[in-house]
């Protein structure tokens, strides 16, 4: 028996169930559609978790279940060493987003990080603090700039609706997850050249902690490779 | 430490070595002090930007917000003497400090430090050895290996580059950033063509940078037009400054590549170093003949100029201690921080240099645990 972990609703829970409908299998959630759990005909010895999207890469780490899908930015994001505790079985090609470093179109004179770091020092003479970064990806954001040795900048939380956040003057530049760069340019952000943290999409996931047969998994993923 | 504290034998050791180092200080003429074991977020991230919430614990408290369990006494004790100071002043202590670690790694997140600071003094190279010197003496013969560097070198070196201020103050900025700063030698060096846009701009008056913002969009955020002019006018003198000469590079390069017993080390750099880092060196000189006068040859003191480069507020002289054992962390260290009291008190500052010994890493050098 394996424990397989999807979304439970959205956009994203769809694509994963047309994703093995082409594979043969079909995604069946428990009667009348109110429980989050269900079986997946064509597979024997699965069983399905429905869960919160931003929870299954946790539960991956904890070996709760034993597969599940999410996007590979909140696996690198959310699980401390995460190679350690989780394996990208198979990028599956939809779920696609870009974790980007955005600031404000009219900023004519910053196209890279090396723009950026040089206009961070000079904001933070002028206005006392260090310039603000919105992102949900704090970890992932502080890794980049790091290695970029970017300085003077600050991160300010934000879970949703970021690219609002300097038109809000709550920030001065955003981290975030962009697909199509609409909402971006709607919001008079543009992405720096070099700003580009990590493409990342849906992943096929195994867990590396949990318990299951390893002959299990292996069956599983033979089967809709 | 044992996994669930300390007990038994081990501390009543430990507690032996720690009145030994008090004693130590306490005959210097330092003021014992206990500093708060909760600071402020927000000091504590305008000086060491945002990496240090992957290196401390963060607390959250209703209504003081966000507090740091102390990483350090080095800026808990600048603080204290900021609000109450009498200058020059002495001070020690001995308490825990708490560091996040990688995941990965397997290092205590909790650990006593024992140390002293000098605040104030007008005898830099007497100071400098001296906490040296004390530092040493508490860790007795459990040290193998002593390390140390001057910062203060490298700020000179790059004052005397011939390069815009606005270059320097980029590389000054990053000399705690080995990577970035190599990258920016390479690119004053060797510089890359902006891209088509900004070199456009680079072309145009006022008037017409100011209608190519207005077209840009909107503002948003807190930079303004005001800050965006004054950064194309720098990128204009930027890109008329005639690139870094290779004599410039080929001197900053060799004085980062300077390593060996310090009196060598001295001599080395008095050799490639221009004439105008002359004070630095003489710096250098005076607290090599402080260090002998206490007994401590400068030919037995190891030097390495790219040492305390990841120290964050050092910017003088800088020295570790470190046992025989390279499993264990180093067994003390310390530097001189003056900017960073004046980063602290606003002001001019003060002269301020300091060190600690880790008492637990020193009961496992000497037990072997």
């Amino acid at each position: 028996m394996i424990k397989l972990g999807l979304p439970s609703k959205g956009r994203l829970q769809q694509q994963c169930v047309d994703w093995f409908a082409e594979r043969g299998l079909e995604i069946e959630r428990a009667e009348g559609g109110r429980e989050y759990s269900g079986r997946v005909k064509g597979a024997d010895g699965v069983e399905l978790v429905l869960l919160s999207a931003s929870e299954i890469p946790r539960e991956l780490a904890a070996g709760r279940i034993d597969v599940g899908i999410t996007g590979e930015d909140v696996v690198r994001e959310k699980i401390p060493v995460w190679d350690q505790k989780v394996r990208l079985a198979a990028k599956l090609g939809f779920g696609r987003a870009d974790l980007i470093v955005a600031v404000p179109s009219v900023w004519v004179d910053v196209d890279t990080l090396h723009d950026f770091d040089a206009a961070a020092a000079a904001f933070r003479k002028r206005h006392g603090m260090r310039m603000r970064i919105a992102t949900k990806y704090h970890n992932l954001s502080r890794a980049f700039f790091r290695d970029a040795g970017v300085a003077d900048y600050q991160l300010v939380d934000s879970q949703g609706a970021t690219e609002a956040t300097p038109l809000n003057l709550a920030a001065e530049a955003i981290i975030d997850i962009t697909s199509t760069g609409e909402t971006l340019n709607a919001n008079h952000l543009k992405i720096l050249s070099d700003g580009l943290i990590l493409k990342s999409e849906a992943n096929l996931c195994v867990s590396k902690t949990s318990t299951a047969s390893v002959t299990d998994i292996e069956a599983f993923l033979a089967l809709v490779s | 430490m044992a996994r669930g504290g300390r007990a038994g034998a081990d501390l009543t050791r430990l507690s032996a070595m720690r009145a030994d180092i008090a004693s130590i200080f306490d005959a210097a003429g330092a003021a014992r002090v206990e500093l708060e074991t909760l600071q402020p977020a927000d000091v504590m991230l305008d000086l060491y930007g945002e990496d240090i919430r992957a290196r401390a614990y963060l607390v959250q408290d209703p209504v003081a917000g966000e507090q740091f369990l102390r990483p350090d006494f080095t800026v808990p004790v600048a603080r204290l003497h900021m609000e109450q100071g009498l200058s020059p002043a002495r001070y020690y202590y001995d308490g825990l400090v708490w560091r996040r670690q990688e995941p990965d790694v397997d290092r205590p997140t909790e650990y006593l430090q024992a140390g002293i600071e000098l605040i104030g003094g007008a005898d830099p190279a007497a100071e400098e050895a001296e906490v040296f010197n004390l530092i040493r003496s508490a860790l007795g013969d459990l040290v193998d290996r002593v390390i140390t560097g001057d910062l203060g070198v490298i700020f000179a070196a790059i004052d005397a580059l011939s390069v815009s201020e606005v270059r320097k103050g980029a590389l000054r900025r990053h000399v705690w950033r080995p990577k970035r700063f190599h990258a920016l030698i390479e690119r004053f060096a060797n510089p890359i063509e902006p891209n088509p846009s900004q070199t456009a701009l680079l072309s145009q008056s006022s008037v017409e940078r100011r209608k190519v913002i207005a077209d840009a969009g909107k503002f948003v955020g807190l930079r303004g037009e005001g800050e965006i002019l004054e950064r194309l006018d720098i990128l204009d003198a930027d890109a008329a400054e005639p690139p870094l000469s290779a004599s410039d590079r080929a001197m900053i390069e060799a004085v980062l590549a300077v390593s060996g017993p310090s009196n060598e080390a001295l001599a080395e750099l008095r050799r490639i170093c221009p004439r105008s880092m002359a004070p630095a060196l003489g710096r250098m000189e005076r607290r090599l003949d402080a260090l002998a006068a206490k007994g401590i040859e400068a030919s037995d003191l190891s030097f390495d100029a790219t040492f305390g480069r990841s120290l964050e507020y050092y910017d003088g002289f800088v020295f570790e201690f470190r046992a025989a054992d390279p499993a264990l962390p180093p067994l003390g260290g310390g530097g001189r921080y003056d900017k960073l009291t004046a980063k602290l008190g606003g002001g001019a500052g003060s002269t301020a240099v300091g060190g600690v010994v880790r008492p637990e890493a020193m009961n496992a050098a000497e037990t072997g645990a």
